[in-house]
């Protein structure tokens, strides 16, 4: 066995010795249909996340989720031509609760035509102080195949583990809040195998050619995340949250949200304000001087400084009360609509498509819209 | 900056730690106070399914990740 796993497994035989009693997750079925649509790129598809106890102990949950991607991103526009693709990904978890600790087991599979990924992951729970303070540590180890569409032989592995923290306190009769330490680590092909990064060349008509993508092998990031709920004098919650995050290739990110959440009836609405803005990694330009300028060299957005901000929207109906209803063994049911509106700028990555001269094209800008409908039955 | 460097900070820490193990801290929220915390608009993931689909959308769309709670899977990052 490798000795990593064998340190897990030894953490959670550890810590399902304490003896006092705790709650699994409600029995629970989602089915949601979800739609990305933005920056020429469209992605739906469903996702079904079903759990069920299976006697006092334990809890088991499966999801399928399935990406359906249309794309003519700015990436893909400018150095390569649009694409249709399908990621299809499943879970499977247990629960086990023994006494006031819980442990978690789940194993994830993604596939796609030029990426295949399969994670496992260890978690286990302990409810402290009355029942006022629950402290979760967890592992996961994920194992990355990176392909080529275009080249079939083309195989390179990514190696992931993630290990967290997490601390959940009741602070009063109206607050609660939770704490989220997150280190991740990274090893293998971290960068997209058909992104090019462009370079300045005197020689070509546009005054830049491309070349391809080089970035470090190995990644490691920090993240500690902050959230507060609080029960309002009326019935209504606001919550507050906060992220800071840091990694090995130099960004910087802090990312805060304000949601704010009202029952009528048999509705529950939601609005929500999420920021974030992050410096650029230390090997991305937006153009390079030269080809080979430097070890190593992107040119991904995603990576680059930039400022997101989204607006999202949430309405619930609960359309089934647990009050005697005749639908059998489904004891409550309720539909959810939401819709999130994106926008990111970017602080340093041109609008190539504008078609403007070297040196004075425009900063890139993205808006996406992002609907999601889904069903929830509680059984 | 000197309280940090110098370790005494530890000494609340261990603290708790040992109060952990015996069960000494009274709950200053008993159960039966605890109604607005069980209401469902107080769950901080009331709803896995969509938490889990939009971290994952901005795990694609932006460079920093985690910190929130949950894992996923694979690229899709188009």
């Amino acid at each position: 066995m490798n000795p990593r796993r064998l340190s897990i497994l030894t953490l959670l035989l550890a810590a399902s010795s304490h003896a006092l009693a705790g709650v699994l997750p409600e029995d629970r079925a989602d089915v949601l249909y979800h739609l990305y649509d933005g920056g020429g790129v469209s992605i739906d598809g469903p996702s079904i996340l079903v759990r069920k106890k299976v006697g006092k102990s334990l809890s088991v949950v499966g999801n399928y989720y399935v990406d359906m991607v249309s794309s003519a991103s700015i990436d893909v526009i400018t150095t390569a031509s649009p694409y249709k693709e399908e990621r299809k990904q499943w879970s499977l978890g247990v629960d086990y609760l023994r006494g006031n600790t819980t442990m978690r087991v789940n194993y994830a599979s993604s596939v796609e035509s030029d990426y295949d990924a399969s994670t496992v992951s260890f978690s286990v729970s302990q409810d402290m102080f009355g029942d006022l303070t629950t402290l979760t540590l967890g592992y996961a180890l994920g194992d990355d195949v990176v392909g080529r569409s275009d080249d079939l032989s083309f195989e390179r592995p990514l190696d992931k583990q993630t290990y967290s923290l997490g601390l959940t306190q009741i602070l009063t009769k109206n607050l609660i809040s939770t704490l989220n330490f997150e280190t991740a680590t990274d090893e293998g092909l971290l960068n997209n195998p058909y992104r090019s990064v462009r370079y300045r060349d005197e020689g070509s008509a546009l005054g830049y050619s491309y070349e391809p993508e080089l970035y470090p092998n190995t990644r490691t990031s920090n993240a500690v995340g902050l959230r507060a709920r609080y029960f309002l004098p009326y019935r209504a919650a606001i919550e507050g949250e906060y992220r800071y995050f840091i990694d090995t290739w130099d960004i910087e990110g802090h990312t805060a949200a304000l949601t704010y959440i009202h029952p009528w009836r048999d509705f529950t609405f939601t609005g929500k304000f999420r920021y974030h803005n992050q410096t650029g990694a230390h090997f991305y330009r937006d153009i390079f001087s030269r080809s080979e300028a430097t070890n190593f060299r992107g040119r991904d957005k995603e990576l680059s400084p930039l400022t997101s901000y989204t607006f999202k929207l949430k309405a619930s109906y609960q359309f089934l009360n647990d009050d005697g209803n005749d639908w059998g063994f489904i004891k409550k049911a309720s539909v959810t609509a939401s819709i999130d509106m994106l926008q990111v700028d970017y602080d340093d990555f041109s609008d190539l498509t504008a078609a403007a001269p070297l040196g004075s094209e425009p900063l890139y800008q993205l808006d996406a819209d992002i609907f999601q409908v889904f069903f929830s039955f509680w059984y | 900056m000197r309280y940090l460097t110098s370790g005494r900070f530890l000494l609340p820490l261990l603290l708790l730690a040992s109060l952990s193990g015996c069960s000494g801290i009274e709950p200053w929220v008993k159960p039966y106070e605890r109604d607005k915390l069980a209401d469902p608009i107080m769950a901080l993931d009331s709803d896995a399914v969509s938490t889990a689909y939009m971290q994952h959308v901005y795990e694609a769309r932006e460079g920093a990740r985690g910190g929130e709670g949950a894992a996923g899977g694979g690229c899709g990052c188009n």
